[in-house]
């Protein structure tokens, strides 16, 4: 369970980190040893992104990353082996990212089957409201793979209790409005949308978009139990490479 | 009974859980306007004033001798304000933004005559406006984008993935992400998430209620078959929606095949093999991608039919069998422009040329008294560089390569 996993961790450190990487970014090859190296660095989970051609909740780091995987020929059946290689590799939790359609190609019990095999515990996919996911929702049910959902800034105190009903492992909250890899002043306002969250949920909850210097960590450390660090490790990798990268999740603590 | 926002099976809304408050206001605004008898007298005050409604219905008696009858009937939404169908939306979403108390609006755009449009309705209604689109389409549509510029709008390039519409639409729905507070997206066509395809189907009605009325009116029947090109398939459903309830009436939506439907480069999503139900850019329909649901580059020679979906409501149409799709060339489409151009002295956009080539494909084997209502959506004039291209014009050329120079000098 996604859930006690990160529970156990939380015994030994007052914050986790998540870490993500685009599968086939560079490469097939780069991407692995940037696994490796970021898990080297002691990040708690990692989100795997399949990707997808059209990513609309991702900023223009994480989007170009997407596409220059895609137009290297990557396929979704990479990612699968690469996923399991990695989960036989390395002993943290890992999690699929991408968007709806690659799950919906593929077939919604085929993709969880085949996830479950390769032994990720979760999912994020952001553009499937429960309201269109009751497939998706069984699916993940049937296999023991926890759907994480996103709560955002504008998620009305109604809403948030209603998702609050389909949460498993961890809730991925997001610091503010927009994509990702844009700026996020960290202020009193998260505090009041984290209250909110905790609420309607007693579930560990994940904070996102912007999370980029060690003090930001340092801030969250007491309000969340996760820490999400995406496009910034990206942009490390894409101006110093792999060993920077891992260096980068070393500073975070 | 199917949930709101789905037509047997396809739509909905697929989206980031940071838009559903956002989609949920709209909704609402839509829901209180359709419930108020005094908007839709508004939006036809304003559009019979500011634009030329009801736009005519043209007899094209050349064509109909060229080609012995059937009769020939053209809507002529090339004569609404902007040169097409498009402000009708757009003037429409206007009247909600006013409502929701916003001042800004985005939106993307293939063609241009979309962007065109909202940048107009941005200067009169006095709403700050980006508009987005494809770098490929900046470059073949170029007349559209000055235009859209000298309205006050600021166009941003889009230069990822093909850089057509479908970027064009990914990068308005990041902003309007970030900006929904003072934002409101005016989508262009009858796709994305719910209430979006319901929403533009009902400005767009305006041209089937119209056409209808006029075929009644003025030729004393209705027509045989109507005829209307699909991109995305707002000018389709608007003028479809008028006689979808008439079983002797034929509809057909026309898509582009580009270089030939069995070339791989078209962008017909129902009338070819290539396309496949999927979900993106918020809402399910079919869509042209590969095994994987990696989204397939398109071709048309018409920017504005350069599109991967469709809208889930005529995906839905199109799985009851009650509209048939076609798909004309871009060969097929330059000389039904030629054609129509030399008989009729209209000028159709490349987009709305695709209704006549499917249209005189199809009349030789119809009846002398068979009439046909062709939606002409668009005129041709942004065209005019793709035109002169295609049709290889010298004395063209030759301006050009001397505004250049003058340029350069």
């Amino acid at each position: 369970m996604l859930e006690d996993y990160i529970r156990q961790r939380l015994k030994e450190r007052g914050i986790l980190l998540m870490a993500h990487v685009v599968v086939g970014y560079p490469d097939l090859e780069a991407s692995f040893e940037l696994v490796k190296a970021i898990v080297v660095a002691g990040v708690d989970l990692m989100e795997l992104q399949i990707p997808f051609s059209e990513p609309i909740a991702d900023g223009p780091v994480i989007l170009k990353a997407n596409q220059s995987a895609l137009a290297a020929g990557l396929r979704v059946d990479d990612c699968f082996k690469f996923a399991h290689r990695v989960t036989q590799s390395f002993d943290i939790a890992f999690l699929f990212m991408t968007y709806y359609n690659i799950v919906f190609k593929r077939g919604e019990d085929r993709f969880f089957a085949e996830a479950k095999a390769a032994e990720i515990r979760g999912t994020i996919v952001p553009d499937i409201p429960p309201e269109e996911g009751e497939s998706y929702l069984a699916a993940a049910a049937a296999h023991g793979i926890a759907p994480i959902f996103i709560l955002s800034p504008t998620t009305t105190p109604d809403r948030l209790a209603y998702l609050a009903g389909f949460g498993r492992g961890f809730f991925y909250c997001v610091a503010r409005k927009g994509i990702t890899g844009a700026k996020t002043t960290f202020s009193s306002e998260l505090d009041e949308f984290l209250g909110r969250c905790r609420k309607v949920t007693q579930l560990p909850l994940a904070l996102g978009f912007g999370v980029s210097r060690k003090e930001d960590v340092d801030f969250l450390n007491g309000k969340v139990e996760i820490a999400v660090v995406g496009s910034q490790a990206l942009r490390v990798l894409n101006s110093s490479g792999v060993e920077a990268a891992g260096s980068f999740f070393r500073g975070l603590r | 009974m199917e949930r709101p926002g789905y037509y047997g099976g396809f739509g909905g809304a697929f989206i980031p859980e940071i838009l559903v408050a956002t989609l949920e206001q709209l909704r609402v605004a839509f829901e209180q306007i359709k419930n108020d008898p005094s908007f839709w007298k508004a939006f036809q005050s304003l559009m019979s004033t500011y634009s030329c409604r009801p736009t005519p219905l043209t007899y094209s008696e050349n064509l109909t001798r060229h080609f012995n009858g059937p009769h020939f009937y053209i809507k002529r939404e090339d004569l609404n304000h902007t040169g097409a169908h498009k402000l009708n939306n757009v003037i429409g979403q206007g009247l909600v933004v006013q409502r929701m108390g916003k001042s800004r609006v985005i939106a993307e755009t293939g063609a241009g005559q979309h962007g065109v449009a909202t940048a107009t309705m941005a200067a009169k209604f006095g709403f700050e406006c980006m508009i987005y689109m494809g770098e490929v389409d900046v470059a073949r549509q170029r007349p559209n984008v000055f235009w859209m510029e000298q309205l006050g709008a600021t166009v941003v390039t889009v230069r990822d993935g093909a850089r057509t519409l479908k970027d064009a639409i990914n990068e308005a729905l990041r902003d309007w992400a970030t900006n929904m507070d003072t934002t409101h997206y005016v989508l262009g066509t009858v796709c994305g998430p719910h209430p979006y395809p319901e929403m533009v189907a009902y400005f767009q009605s305006i041209i089937g209620s119209e056409a209808r009325e006029q075929m009644l009116g003025q030729v004393g029947r209705l027509p045989s078959r109507v005829y209307a090109c699909v991109g995305g398939g707002s000018n389709a459903l608007g003028i479809f929606q008028g006689f979808l309830g008439d079983s002797e009436v034929e509809l057909v939506g026309v898509e582009a095949g580009g270089k030939g439907l069995k070339s791989g480069k078209h962008a017909s999503r129902l009338a070819s093999a290539d396309g496949s139900v999927g979900v993106a850019q918020g809402y399910k329909t079919y869509f042209l991608q590969n095994d994987d649901g990696q989204m397939l580059e398109t071709h048309s020679v018409a920017a504005g039919l350069d599109y991967i979906g469709v809208s889930p409501i005529l995906a839905a149409y199109h799985e009851q069998g009650s509209i048939r799709f076609e798909a004309a060339t871009n060969e097929e489409v330059l000389e039904a422009t030629r054609l129509t151009m030399r008989k009729e002295g209209i000028i159709p956009a490349l987009e709305s040329a695709h209704a006549l080539a499917c249209v005189f494909r199809e009349a030789p084997q119809m009846s002398a008294d068979d009439v046909i209502l062709i939606n002409l959506s668009g005129r041709g004039d942004k065209d005019i560089f793709t035109i002169a291209d295609a049709l290889g014009d010298e004395s063209w050329k030759r301006f050009i390569t001397t505004k250049a120079e003058a340029y350069s000098a």
